[in-house]
């Protein structure tokens, strides 16, 4: 879709390793040291050996192995049946992969970028999203829906949107997130074998931010399970995608001022983890939620409104949500000012801790 | 070409497949699909009780039985006739306005009347049928009924073929054009049927398109096309089993999506929530009132001695008691408030089922009544 797509590829550089907490894969495990891209692209060569059924369809994701190179080298592996460069249209893709999931395929549709879905809105709202319940389970749509979302990476127009609100609005639709290359392998995997249609969005600034092992064979991890990435007694930080990192490292600097931040990881948007959720919350009293996306309507929102009918008593500060701003996403030599970087996060949390 | 009034272009009738004129009598030229006596009866009956069963949900719709109600009066006719060109085992894909196609490929009648009365009973899918829940968004199952066709193909069924409905309005959407194009890079076995019945509510078919026929469009994408007259059943049917020959079995040089343009009138209103005489005048329907599709049809079995009185006197009564026997069922549907949390998801998150109790909780303390009473 985007001319510019290539030189962005360029733009996710490989960034100074900072160590996330994750799950340690088994020791017997043969493991490789991927980026989060590198996993994506592993998970989906992984499962297509496995299931004849797996296809994919998308632009450039073929010979080009698409723009951030996701579909690396597959194309040439699996053929021109099962690595689908399609015409550009993004309804197309969508609907396309509507019907192949009714005929018995599993397909994984990826959209360029984020910004460039909406034609492809209606197939997921319209129809992905109830066909399950409009035929009361009788008819079931597995398929994928994958796209790279996010800012932070210098990108044009239209290739910053964080837009994941309005999928989680939509019954039917699950929506996923990583924010590890372990993660991710483990989350694609899940989304591609569930029996329902998974947004699965991939935070393309930490695509090849660092690295982690990442076993070879395939592992699932559930969809609807949070992951608490930092344990801390004074506040819990809701966060998701490539927000992860930086409210990490914001946790690390605000432990020498003596305070000890929880750090969630919701990993899955659509269902939402309200259980880890609330435990940490009912541990801390104290709540911060970080996205990229604007704060009115966003998903920030709905999480306070779920701490307040369920843990009001614990509650000791206003929770603060760390957003982006009501206004679209600037151009890149703003969008430091817009996304929630590390300085905003800390300053939340003391704001938080303050009350 | 000049396209001055609405409808009235498509007088030009010389451009479209034809079996049956507009009496019944057999084109010059023209040869009879090689149906049997029986299957021309059957094809006939199908098309009276559409005729029947239209005119009674009107009725209903009037009586505040049904809630709004998409007439198809005048395209019954194409819709029973591309529905008898399917195999059993090939998918159709309707839209709101095609119950006989539903019905003619397997639907029973009380499961059109079923989401009409508001119960989602009537989406469900036999299990030895091949039709899709209706359409309602427009053109929005081009690309669908293709990617299923497609992936038949790719898992080697090709005895399979897609049929996929939709009107001129249709072809306007970006849906339309996504789904065609796909289907010709891909060469994909789907037959579309584009129901041009010359009007999208009150937006005349020369609105939608300065293009001269809207099968034209087909070749943009290099998916072949024929125009046929939709008020035809044999036309129809001779197009539509051809094309969906071609979809499986294609011949040398061919490929296998096929667009029929089937030309057609739509007698009635849009919806039972439409007035036409707003937009169109009233000799317009006229004229194509004298080409009914069941007329037609009807005349041709007489001329041939294969439709007696007393033969048509029992396929009426046999369709009457067909559609009352239908109206019964669906008026006995019940449904479950619990049903709104259900099948949303393959398992139903925590919290919607947290949601399905709290509205049982409130069943009970103020009763089901209490939800219809109108606060004032």
């Amino acid at each position: 879709m985007s001319s510019y797509a290539e030189t962005l590829a360029e733009n996710v550089e490989e960034q100074s390793e900072e160590p996330t907490q994750r799950e340690t894969p088994e020791e017997s495990d043969s493991v490789d040291e991927l980026t989060l891209v590198e996993a994506i692209c592993d998970g989906l060569h992984t499962e297509m050996s496995q299931d004849e059924r797996v296809m994919m369809l998308g632009e450039d994701i073929g010979r080009n192995g698409g723009v951030f190179r996701a579909t690396d080298a597959l194309y040439e592996e699996f053929g021109d049946d099962r690595v689908v460069d399609t015409p550009l249209a993004e309804s197309g893709i969508i609907g396309a992969s509507i019907g192949l999931a009714l005929s018995g395929m599993r397909p994984v549709g990826e959209i360029q970028f984020m910004g460039f879905l909406y034609p492809g809105f209606d197939q997921l709202v319209s129809h992905a999203s109830r066909l399950r319940s409009r035929t009361h389970g009788q008819l079931n749509l597995p398929m994928v829906v994958r796209m790279p979302y996010g800012g932070g990476i210098r990108a044009p127009e239209h290739h910053s949107e964080s837009k994941e609100a309005f999928f989680v609005h939509e019954p039917g639709l699950k929506v996923v997130t990583p924010s590890t290359p372990y993660d991710a392998k483990g989350l694609l995997t899940a989304a591609i074998r569930d029996p329902d249609p998974v947004m699965f969005l991939e935070p393309k600034l930490i695509y090849r931010a660092f690295r982690e092992e990442v076993p070879e064979r395939s592992y699932e991890i559930d969809l609807g399970e949070a992951a608490v990435r930092r344990e801390g007694t004074d506040i819990s930080v809701f966060t998701w995608g490539a927000m992860t990192r930086p409210s990490l490292i914001a946790a690390e600097e605000l432990a020498e001022e003596g305070i000890d931040c929880e750090v969630v990881d919701l990993r899955s948007l659509s269902p939402l983890d309200f259980d880890t959720i609330i435990d940490s919350f009912e541990k801390t009293g104290r709540g911060a939620i970080v996205h990229e996306a604007p704060k009115t309507g966003g998903l920030g929102a709905e999480i306070a409104a779920t701490i307040q009918e369920e843990a009001l008593m614990y509650q000791e500060a206003p929770i603060k949500r760390i957003a982006g701003y009501d206004a679209h996403i600037p151009l890149h030599a703003l969008e430091d000012y817009y996304l929630p970087q590390a300085v905003r996060i800390q300053d939340g949390i003391r704001e938080a801790m303050a009350f | 070409m000049m396209h001055a009034q609405s409808g009235i272009y498509e007088q030009d009738e010389h451009d479209r497949l034809r079996i049956l004129d507009a009496d019944g009598t057999v084109h010059p030229d023209a040869t009879v699909p090689d149906l049997s006596e029986e299957e021309l009866l059957a094809m006939y009956e199908a098309l009276v009780l559409a005729r029947r069963f239209d005119q009674r949900a009107i009725s209903l719709q009037r009586q505040g039985r049904i809630a709004t109600y998409a007439p198809m009066t005048g395209q019954e006719g194409s819709q029973v006739a591309t529905s008898y060109a399917l195999d059993e085992q090939d998918w159709l894909f309707p839209t709101y306005r095609d119950h006989a196609a539903k019905h003619v490929h397997g639907m029973e009648l009380s499961s059109l009347l079923g989401p009409l009365r508001g119960y989602r009973q009537g989406y469900a899918i036999p299990d030895d049928v091949n039709v899709m829940p209706e359409y309602i968004p427009i053109a929005t199952q081009i690309p669908q009924a293709m990617g299923m066709a497609w992936g038949y193909k790719l898992q080697d069924q090709t005895d399979r073929a897609v049929l996929c409905h939709f009107g001129d309005g249709a072809t306007s959407e970006g849906d339309f054009h996504e789904g065609l194009n796909f289907a010709g890079v891909f060469d994909v076995p789907v037959v579309f049927v584009c129901n041009n019945n010359q009007w999208a509510i009150s937006t005349p078919r020369e609105r939608q398109t300065a293009s001269d026929t809207l099968a034209g469009k087909a070749d943009a994408y290099g998916v072949e096309s024929i125009r046929v007259d939709g008020l035809d059943p044999l036309a129809v049917y001779q197009a539509t089993r051809a094309a969906v020959r071609k979809a499986k079995e294609p011949g040398p040089g061919e490929g296998r999506p096929t667009l029929i343009e089937s030309i057609q009138y739509r007698f009635g209103a849009h919806t039972t929530s439409d007035d036409p005489s707003v937009y169109r005048s009233e000799e317009e329907p006229a004229y194509y009132r004298d080409r009914d599709p069941v007329d037609r049809l009807r005349n041709f079995l007489e001329n041939e001695g294969i439709l007696t009185d007393e033969r048509q006197e029992a396929i009426e009564s046999r369709a009457d008691q067909r559609i009352e026997n239908a109206i019964e069922e669906a008026e006995a549907l019940e449904a479950d408030p619990d049903d709104i949390f259900e099948h949303v998801y393959s398992e139903t998150p925590d919290r919607l089922t947290a949601q399905r109790d709290d509205l049982r909780e409130l069943r009970e303390k103020y009763g089901d009544e209490a939800f219809s009473e109108v606060l004032e």
